[in-house]
């Protein structure tokens, strides 16, 4: 078994017994990123030199004896949102296409801190926005299981670079099921953690009330150990939760007694794909065979959860993207041609007799602001800008976003209920079918938004999921399994999906890449 | 403006933005310290780069509480944050962090008055008071035909406090109290420094007249006016838009409320002395106002509200009571000393106790200290006389140990070399003269001067001047009172 095929855990020992150097590693990852990943296109970046000069520091401190950090000399993937001082950070966006940031993000601080190698920026929608990875104003990624279809998104760069073994330990954004989803389609581990346990610091917003960072990794230890590196209360961010971070590398291998799986009505309903049903059906046979319990609950509001995600988010978005105008920071459209437009535009207009449209023209600066945002966004950006925008006018303000916030309460409380009736965690699909064909939804935005039917939920309530590998489409490609805890129980998670992966061998399983 | 009254009332409403003196920003930790070259006080946070985010400095939510109690608002249990968005090169992030429809205080009032009584003491109705974001400065140089705009983005995220007027005020001088008072308030709290050239205290104007009519009463429409930078530009701006409306009253009789009628946005032009319009319509701005999701509600216990207000301590209004209560000065009097701020309140009240009377304690510190503070550039901090010397000086005053003009002497001297009272009377040889001696000089003095003494039976007051005058020519400390009565009574004595 090649290097880069081992998990994180298990390379963690070779690297601590000195069978491996974080070098080594390092280089092994450059290898298989630089043979495979131009079928995939997982990566926007890949800074080998900058890795290799990290992997050696890491590797001259654990020679001298000193103490590292919790993922001394692991490579790690990062989503192109994470802010790290010094390097680009694009979003994936022709606005942000030259941007390098300032300062470093917070989860970012914490995988330096934790000694762990930052090998390169993965693929993703443009600002997060997108179930795909088709909105990246940059490149496609493509599934490993199938390179005809998605890898699914937003973070479909972080999931697929862990499925083709071009990573071990990934990090990626989840809104509406960023993480989670793409985990599925790709036949990888990833959990987004409960509203405020990772810091948002240095994540570019998409919309913040939802926006949560967390792991993509092949196994629920490996999860554990990532999750652990980047948790932990933030005073630089105002809903980061202040609660100490549990030793989840430490508890993951522990199995639950007496857990009780909740199975939510409405999402064993229409819309539903009959093979990923069964999977996850059989998935709860497994846990079942390991002793626990299954009820059945409703999520009455379940149903809202898209429509209330789809008011929030782009109202959200809008707000927090206003601030890519074409003057601090980012794209800046073309100052000479703004003028001579402007004057050619004038002048076409007086010489017509229109004095009036002459004189109401835009000023420089206006059309400065329209050009530079009308370059530097994508098709699907503009669209969620313009809905929220909507949303979020007077008139409107009442029956769209104030409504969605009192559905987004409701969607909470069904939550609270099944917990309160002693469910431990909730366990369904985590999409409603295996990956799509690249191209298939993309020019049906509302299509696009379905794929986030079983995810959304968790982002509106504020708890944490995560998504594991459970089966296989008869055409080979991977069904995801979700569990979703109540709020700050990421170690149930962990500890539940570990011991289904005791019991299966789904995760281990690898596409067939050339 | 004539001196008649005028046909209407004028009806002014004020909104202040008050800039706190915290050490840092309001939601990150630069310097808000004034006067920095540009661009030099900022940070990722202020400047608003992608992934940035707020957290709210405790501090100036403290400030904001002691101010908002003071004004005798209500406190909200429960407060939240509201993005206010517009585009705007000096407003980075492309929204203002304020507050919009659950601000953190309100409904409360300020209590003013006029020491020269042009109008009766009323309160100020406050509609709210919230707390927010300062935005950057734009600063515009057109030359040659390019225009160049710079912006200084040191100001972003200064944490201002917004206060918000009913249309209370009815005349220039009464919203000139109000600003006076609340910046006396202000001042007072330690909350701002209320310098209004460096923009830490900033004042609009809402003006418009009510009319009794044939018809019924009518409004002119809502001027907002701005660009005042100083109280005595607000008085004079208000009284300018007065006239000018009742001018254009009386030329359109457009009315508020009439199709067509938009609020407008006039500037104060202080070298012109008059206003201009600067927006001829106010457009009804979509500001697309929404809880700030990258902020956490605030809630205040009833516990903290009572704290604070209990460590407000003596406010102006509450301090000028005291002084004309328990010190006997009058309303004029007290307004002068607390308008001179806190360190000036206590040194009257150290001067006054020492010296046993307020009355002679508060003339002293406008007539003597006051003007010698102005003529010489000192602030009470540094002024050298400690307020218990001054005293001093005044027991001995009252005693009759030295006169009121060798007085003055002996304070110069206390100023110059930093005697004590009674060290400095030393220096200057001053001793009170002996009441025997006293009468054998003016016995003398009235054996001498038989012609002033038959001016004096003619009634002619002033020759008993020359007496004194006499008397200080042969013994300087000779009491100028003492000898003027003494030769009085010896005179009434004669045959
Ligand atoms: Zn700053």
């Amino acid at each position: 078994m090649a290097l880069y095929q081992k998990t994180a855990t298990e390379l963690l020992g070779l690297l601590s017994s000195g069978q491996v150097t974080s070098e080594e590693l390092t280089r092994a990852y450059a290898e298989r990123i630089a043979n495979i990943d131009k079928q995939v296109g997982a990566y926007l970046r890949v800074d080998v030199d900058g890795a290799l000069e990290q992997a050696r520091v890491i590797d001259a401190r654990r020679k001298r004896g000193e103490k590292l950090g919790l993922l001394a000399g692991l490579p790690v993937a990062v989503k192109d949102l994470l802010t790290a001082r010094g390097d680009l950070a694009t979003c994936a966006s022709r606005m942000l296409e030259n941007y390098r940031a300032t300062y470093d993000s917070t989860v970012v601080a914490k995988l330096r801190a934790a000694d762990a190698v930052l090998l390169g920026r993965t693929n993703m929608d443009e600002f997060a926005m997108g179930g795909s990875t088709e909105n990246s104003a940059f490149q496609k990624t493509r599934n490993p299981w199938d390179l005809e279809r998605t890898p699914g998104g937003s973070s479909g760069g972080a999931a697929a670079c862990v499925a083709a073994d071009e990573a071990c330990l990934s990090i990626g954004t989840d809104t509406g099921g960023s993480i989670r989803q793409p985990a599925a389609l790709c036949g990888v581990t990833g959990l987004k953690p409960t509203y405020g346990s990772v810091s948002r610091y240095g994540l570019i917003a998409f919309a913040s009330s939802l926006d949560q960072a967390g792991p993509l990794a092949r196994t629920a230890e490996d999860a554990a150990l990532l999750l652990e590196a980047i948790a932990g209360h933030d005073p630089q961010d105002a809903t980061s939760i202040n609660a100490p971070v549990p030793q989840y590398s430490q508890t993951v291998r522990e199995p639950l007694k007496g857990l009780t799986l909740g199975l939510v009505r409405e999402h064993f309903a229409a819309g539903l794909e009959s093979e990923t049903e069964a999977a996850v059906r059989e998935a709860i046979k497994v846990y079942e065979s390991l002793g626990a319990r299954v009820k059945e609950v409703s999520f009455p509001h379940a149903k809202y959860g898209v429509a209330v995600y789809y008011i929030i988010a782009p109202c959200e978005a809008s707000s927090n993207l206003a601030r890519y105008d074409g003057i601090h920071y980012g794209r800046r459209t073309d100052e000479a041609k703004v003028a001579a437009e402007l004057d050619a535009e004038r002048k076409e207009l007086l010489a017509a007799g229109k004095k009036r449209e002459a004189e109401t023209l835009d000023t420089s600066l206006v059309r400065l602001y329209r050009k530079s945002r009308a370059e530097g966004f994508g098709p699907e950006v503009k669209r969620r800008i313009m809905l929220g925008t909507y949303a979020l006018s007077s008139g409107y303000y009442d029956a769209y976003y104030l409504k969605a916030l009192k559905v987004r309460r409701l969607i909470r409380q069904d939550y609270d209920a099944a917990f309160q009736q002693g469910i431990d965690l909730i366990a369904g699909p985590c999409t409603a079918g295996p990956a799509f064909k690249l191209g298939e939804k993309v020019d049906d935005p509302l299509a696009m938004y379905l794929v986030d039917l079983y995810t959304v939920s968790a982002n509106l309530a504020g708890v944490g999921g995560i998504s594991i590998p459970c089966g296989f489409s008869k055409t080979g490609l991977p069904i995801g399994l979700q569990l979703q805890a109540p709020p700050l129980e990421e170690d149930k998670l962990l500890r539940a999906a570990h011991m289904f992966q005791t019991a299966t061998d789904w995760h281990t399983r690898r596409p067939a890449l050339a | 403006m004539t001196e008649s009254t005028p046909p209407y009332t004028i009806v002014i409403g004020l909104e202040t933005h008050v800039q706190l003196q915290t050490e840092t920003k309001l939601f990150c930790g630069c310097s808000t310290k004034f006067g920095a070259p540009p661009n030099t006080q900022t940070c990722p946070v202020c400047t608003g780069h992608p992934g940035t985010l707020p957290v709210m400095n405790r501090r100036a939510f403290e400030l904001s509480l002691r101010t908002a109690t003071a004004l005798n608002c209500n406190i909200a249990t429960f407060t939240k944050w509201d993005r206010k968005q517009y585009y705007y090169p000096d407003l980075p992030k492309g929204y203002q962090i304020s507050q919009y429809d659950l601000p953190f205080s309100y409904e409360g009032w300020l209590e003013i008055s006029d020491p020269k009584d042009r109008f009766p003491p009323k309160k100020v109705r406050i509609i709210r008071a919230h707390l927010e974001e300062d935005a950057g400065k734009s600063m515009h140089d057109e030359h040659a035909g390019k225009a160049d705009s710079k912006i200084d983005l040191n100001r972003t995220g200064t944490p201002l406090l917004e206060i918000v007027t009913h249309p209370d005020m009815r005349s220039p001088a009464e919203a000139k109290a109000y600003l006076t008072e609340l910046k006396l308030l202000l001042t007072h709290l330690g909350v701002s420094d209320c310098n209004m050239q460096e923009g830490s205290l900033r004042v609009d104007a809402n003006v418009n007249l009510h009319l009794d009519t044939p018809a019924g009463k009518v409004a002119t429409p809502i001027v907002e006016i701005k660009n005042m930078n100083s109280f005595r530009a607000v008085e004079k701006a208000v009284a300018y838009e007065a006239e000018r409306q009742y001018a254009e009253w009386q030329e359109t009789g457009r009315k508020l409320g009439d199709p067509g009628v938009f609020k407008r946005t006039f500037g104060w032009d202080d070298v012109k002395n008059r206003t201009h319009v600067q927006r001829e319509k106010e457009e009804s701005a979509d500001y697309r106002y929404f809880p700030d999701p990258d902020l956490v509600p605030v809630t205040v216990t009833e516990e903290r509200i009572a704290a604070v207000r209990a460590g407000l301590g003596e406010l102006p209004a509450q301090v000028r009571t005291r002084l004309e209560g328990s010190y006997g000065l009058t309303a004029y009097d007290s307004d002068v000393i607390v308008n001179q701020g806190r360190a000036f309140i206590e040194y009257f009240t150290t001067a006054a106790d020492t010296g046993g009377d307020g009355k002679t304690a508060s003339n002293w510190l406008q007539q003597d200290v006051l003007r010698v503070m102005g003529e010489q550039n000192l602030t009470i901090e540094n002024y050298p006389v400690p307020a218990a010397a001054l005293g001093d000086l005044l027991k001995l005053v009252r005693g009759g140990e030295v006169d009121t003009s060798r007085g003055r002497q002996v304070l110069q001297r206390m100023f110059d070399t930093g005697e004590s009272a009674e060290a400095a009377m030393r220096s200057l040889g001053i001793e009170k003269v002996d009441e025997s001696a006293l009468v054998a000089l003016c016995e003398e003095l009235v054996a001498a001067n038989p012609k002033l003494v038959a001016d004096v039976k003619a009634g002619k007051m002033q020759a008993a001047g020359s007496f004194v005058g006499q008397a200080k020519k042969k013994n300087p400390n000779a009491n100028p009172g003492r000898v003027k009565d003494l030769c009085l009574e010896i005179i009434a004595r004669l045959p």
